[in-house]
């Protein structure tokens, strides 16, 4: 079984983020696996364990020739990767990304499941899965908190209003996961020396044949005012001293709820 | 100036319009002289008797089959986009508001203009709000890619009205081929049973974070208090990933939106992702034991204590008042 996952590399969310010139999220420096990501590589590990071979190929589109979110899945066990890195992807929207993955998965060849994330943690539009499952003509299984693969088909449970449904396809598929569907491995001290020898696919948008359809000009959309947002104003603060509560039924009271 | 047409992607719970499409109609009779609901599932009858009344003069309907409503939905609404050619079309950004849009965009070959939380039209053109960094900035966006327009909005942006409006005429649509897209077959549904009100139609919402120490706090803890108060139970995404409840009980940035007349964090830190979903509540009251905690610069209650000790001295004086 041949499983790619899509990986974004992001800037630390600890850090507060900033906007640049053209009013795009900074993405300079160090970037790092999207945590959210981590779960993907996680389940495409135990799907093709469980398969009883194959392999996982990463792929992530990513300013500046970064690698080390990379790296870090690399390490917890997928066996290569596809990088996408050009000038001329800055200021792509989530169609333009969506078009540049799946010429990726494309290049991966043979594919029998791709996963994401249901959304990244920097843009999380939340909509690339869907866009790049259009343009591979696949399935999107999305918002999956449980997935199977077995004789070819795949039977996701996905997340509802109510509780979940389960939805099922024949392979190949792009399933989008939650946060917790499984817990993600930390790599070990081998996983980290053998991923700085794993090969990684430097490619550009010319190579895939998307020049003209990605960055500024692709996303065909302005940002035409920042402002701050208002901001609220705190109340009262008290130290509990056993009777924290009465305060809180006293609030409860003013406001008729109880 | 107003637009001509805008078009609302309508999502029902069994035959329910959800909360999150009216408030979308409300604001697009604010947008265009005609607003048309499209729907993919089984129950016409009573969706059209829903939209009609918020705004909608027209409902399209898809057959999803037993697919997966948004996907199958796409390419209905791409067939019927090219022959009527809306102004925009309008999704909840939901589950499957966020299918339908996506598969869409590339049908259209249109950018989305996703999680708004504002929607004018200025001199003739729309003009689209979102937030960033966890709703502390705010920006502007336009479009240059001509109509539609494809934009989601995140829930409970727009209070809903009623227009009083009569059912909306039906227009059922013949199949469109959805391609492999269709092929995702939903085979069961399992509704976990829910006591009390929705998450996001509550008046008072209570919410745990990690700070209740474990899985098995949230019962006793927060479902209880919420239950006491006639409210919905929440939790912050550290208790989500940590698989203590369910997903769909997220607030904040990747979650759900809440605006209830009160909201109660009980360790809950308040980091930004967090308060994006929830800081626009009338009422905050907070529970951590740590008083630095940044939830407390949005509670106008706020207790620094032990939700251990707090919170189960307040459900016996509030079970001892009812
Ligand atoms: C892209 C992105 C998206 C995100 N989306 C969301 C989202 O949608 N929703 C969301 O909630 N988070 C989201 N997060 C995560 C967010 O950044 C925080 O990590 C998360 O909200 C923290 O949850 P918490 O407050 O429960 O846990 P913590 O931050 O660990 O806080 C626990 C709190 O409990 C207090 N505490 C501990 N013990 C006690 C006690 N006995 N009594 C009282 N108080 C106690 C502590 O003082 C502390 O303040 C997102 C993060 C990223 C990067
Ligand atoms: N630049 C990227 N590189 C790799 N994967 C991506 C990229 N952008 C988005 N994705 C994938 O698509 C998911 C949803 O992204 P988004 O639509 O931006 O919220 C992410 O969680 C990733 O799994």
């Amino acid at each position: 079984m041949h499983v790619v996952v899509c990986v974004k590399q992001i800037p630390d969310p600890a850090v507060p983020g900033a906007l640049d010139a053209y009013n795009t999220l900074q993405r300079e420096g160090k970037l790092i696996l999207d945590e959210s990501d981590s779960y993907g590589v996680e389940m495409a590990l135990q799907l093709v364990d469980a398969a009883g071979g194959g392999e996982v190929t990463l792929i992530s589109m990513a300013p500046n020739g970064e690698v080390s979110g990379l790296r870090t899945a690399l390490a917890m066990g997928a066996a290569k990767a596809i990088l996408v890195s050009d000038p001329a992807l800055a200021g792509s929207d989530a169609l333009g990304t969506a078009k540049v993955l799946a010429k990726c998965v494309e290049r991966a060849g043979g594919v029998d499941l791709v996963l994401a994330a249901t959304e990244s943690s920097d843009g999380y539009t939340g909509t690339v899965p869907a866009q790049m499952a259009e343009l591979l003509s696949m399935p999107a299984l999305t918002f999956a908190k449980h997935v199977e693969v077995a004789d070819g088909k795949i039977k996701i449970q996905r997340q509802t209003e109510a509780g979940y449904d389960v939805v099922e396809a024949s392979l190949p598929v792009v399933v989008t996961v939650t946060a917790g569907v499984v817990e993600p491995r930390y790599p070990s001290f081998k996983g980290i020396m053998a991923a700085k020898n794993k090969p990684v696919d430097a490619v550009t948008a010319a190579d895939l044949g998307l020049a003209d359809q990605v960055g500024w000009a692709g996303a065909r959309q302005e940002i035409t005012g920042v402002t701050q947002a208002p901001a609220r104003q705190a109340g009262e603060k008290i130290e509990d001293d056993g009777t924290g509560f009465e305060k809180i039924v006293g609030y409860l009271e003013k406001l008729k709820v109880i | 100036m107003t637009l001509n047409t805008v078009w609302v992607y309508a999502e029902a719970n069994g035959d329910k319009v959800t909360t999150a499409t009216l408030e979308i109609l409300t604001k697009a009779r604010s947008l265009a002289s005609t607003v048309e609901a499209i729907y993919a599932g089984s129950a016409a009858d009573a969706v059209a008797a829903q939209v009609g009344e918020y705004g909608a003069s027209t409902l399209h309907v898809i057959d999803p089959g037993d697919g997966l409503p948004g996907q199958v939905a796409a390419a209905g609404i791409a067939t019927l986009a090219a022959e009527r050619s809306p102004d925009a079309i309008i999704f909840a950004q939901s589950y499957d508001g966020r299918d339908a849009i996506g598969r869409l965009s590339v049908k259209l070959d249109r950018p989305v203009l996703t999680n708004g939380f504002g929607l004018d039209v200025v001199d003739g053109t729309l003009k689209f709000n979102t937030a960033i960094f966890g709703g502390t900035v705010l920006v502007d966006v336009a479009t240059s890619a001509g109509a539609p327009a494809l934009v989601a909005i995140r829930p409970k942006s727009f209070a809903a009205e009623s227009a009083g409006g009569a059912a909306a005429t039906v227009n059922t649509l013949g199949a469109t081929d959805a391609g492999r897209a269709a092929e995702a077959k939903v085979l069961e549904r399992f509704e976990e049973e829910q006591t009390g009100p929705k998450l996001e139609e509550a008046q008072v919402v209570v919410s745990g974070g990690r700070g209740i120490g474990s899985a098995e706090a949230y019962k006793p803890l927060v479902e209880e208090l919420a239950k006491l108060l006639k409210g919905a139970f929440g939790a912050s995404r550290a208790i989500v990933d940590a698989g203590w409840v369910p997903y769909a009980l997220q607030v904040g940035q990747t979650g759900k939106t809440v605006k209830p007349k009160l909201y109660i964090a009980l360790g809950i830190s308040g980091a930004t992702q967090h308060l994006v979903g929830m800081k626009n509540s009338d009422n905050i009251i907070a529970v951590n034991k740590d008083g630095e905690a940044p939830i407390f610069g949005v509670a106008d209650l706020g207790i620094v204590g032990d939700v251990h000790k707090v919170v189960p001295a307040l459900i016996e004086a509030v079970k001892a008042k009812s």
